[in-house]
């Protein structure tokens, strides 16, 4: 325990008039309710109001001043509770906006921020504290389609409110892929920035086309002529149909390869993918076809072939 | 933890019962019920002992509504920066970075318009 003369800066001659004056000073630095961030303001409190305790009461005073009791051995003020305690809890709203006074900018600063209703402030009053907060983020979904993802696009949303946002769609996006959007969000509060528009991509799946990485894959069907005899056929690419040759005694199953032809080339120094097409034999209406039936049943093949026995379907 | 006035008026026996009566008169405790049935929380009861350290601190009837006053306006602000805080605190990492970015750039110093005019900005 603290000699009480020096825990309230007196000398020990001092007056009562001087010994209320220094513990009124330091009471008003340091009595927690006063000081609701720092916790030790209330030790510090305690023991100023201890040590007032024992000097204002002229006898203790005196029996101190003897030697007959020490500062541990006075009554201490007996502890309670300080209202900072309570004060920010749960009840605290009784003391404040809730009856004489005003509802203030802070008490609607929670219906505004969770409430979602962004009240435009004035900033030319200048009464109160003012609340600058970034806009909330949105959310979105956009559908493209697949060859427009591919190859990149720009597509308009449609946003609820009625708007609509032109979003750029890089080439290549891949499904999933989320696209941000600055400052196309909720607006901010009292100046504050606005926020982003986050969409969400998503690639409808294409009939013939396929990726895999930043390859296509399409499966074109080819006559049994074409396949026998080679020949020049059409096939669709990302950017339209190219011509292609057939080499001479293609089967189904055969790849053929179009060099950049698959996903174009992109940030990050991305290469261009290829395009793969994979033959399939087709023989269609000339399957019942006379002349090909009789020449088939007269044929007789160079080498023997069984293609399920190669698969192992067969003994 | 509830109390009655006569409870409230014994663990204050220091303090005079017209001196009490008067400061819920004054609204400067305000307890719950009607006069005649009056309750008392915690909070209550550790602002009459905030209220009599004060007049000890020679805060007179002139000055106490005055300084009550700051007071509730400087905890209500606390209550609710510590409900912000918890909302805030609950949210993934990603909205509390955003937070963090927004609050930082508002706290950074602006010229022009934004300045703060009491600040010493030049």
């Amino acid at each position: 325990m603290e000699d009480p003369y020096e825990v309230l800066g007196v000398k020990r001659d001092a007056s009562d008039d001087d010994l209320r004056r220094a513990y009124r000073k330091l009471a008003k630095k340091f009595h927690p309710d006063l000081n609701p961030g720092d916790r030790q303001a209330e030790e510090r409190f305690k023991a100023v109001a201890s040590a007032h305790e024992l000097l204002s009461d002229p006898d203790k005073r005196g029996r101190y001043d003897r030697g007959e009791i020490d500062a541990t051995g006075t009554e201490r003020r007996p502890d309670h509770s300080y209202y900072r305690d309570f004060a920010e809890g749960r009840n605290g709203g009784r003391y404040h906006g809730g009856d004489e006074e005003e509802a203030d900018d802070f008490n609607d600063l929670f219906e505004n921020l969770f409430g979602g209703r962004f009240r435009a402030r004035s900033t030319g009053g200048g009464a109160g504290p003012e609340i600058r907060m970034r806009g909330a983020n949105r959310r979105y979904s956009l559908t493209v389609d697949f060859l427009d993802a591919i190859n990149g696009t720009t597509q308009r949303l449609q946003l609820p409110d009625g708007k609509t946002l032109d979003v750029a769609v890089p080439p290549g996006i891949e499904d999933g892929k989320v696209l941000r959007l600055k400052g196309q969000g909720d607006p901010g509060l009292g100046g504050g920035p606005p926020g982003d528009a986050l969409i969400e991509v998503r690639i409808t799946p294409h009939p013939f086309f396929k990726r895999v990485g930043n390859d296509l894959h399409v499966e074109v069907p080819v006559t049994l002529s074409e396949a026998v005899l080679g020949g020049s056929i059409t096939v669709p690419t990302r950017t339209g149909p190219v011509t292609m040759t057939v080499p001479e005694g293609s089967d189904t199953g055969r790849v053929l390869r179009l060099r950049g032809k698959g996903v174009p080339a992109g940030r990050g120094g991305r290469p261009a993918g290829d395009q793969y097409v994979m033959l399939k034999v087709e023989v269609g209406p000339g399957a019942d076809d006379a002349e090909l039936k009789a020449f088939l049943r007269n044929w007789a093949p160079g080498h023997a072939f069984d293609p399920r026995r190669k698969l192992g379907m067969a003994p | 933890m509830i109390i009655t006035l006569n409870e409230l008026r014994r663990s204050f026996a220091d303090l005079d019962a017209a001196e009490l009566d008067r400061w819920i008169g004054n609204r400067w405790i305000r307890p719950e019920g009607r006069p005649g049935a009056y309750v008392f929380h915690e909070i209550d009861v550790a602002r009459v002992h905030l209220i009599v350290e004060l007049r000890e601190m020679a805060i007179d009837d002139e000055a106490l509504p005055l300084v009550l006053s700051l007071l509730d306006q400087l905890y209500g602000v606390r209550r609710q920066m510590k409900l912000l805080y918890k909302a805030i605190d609950a949210q993934p990492e990603e909205v509390r970075q955003t937070l963090l970015v927004a609050v930082r750039a508002n706290a950074a110093p602006t010229d022009g318009a934004d300045a703060d005019p009491e600040g010493d900005g030049a």
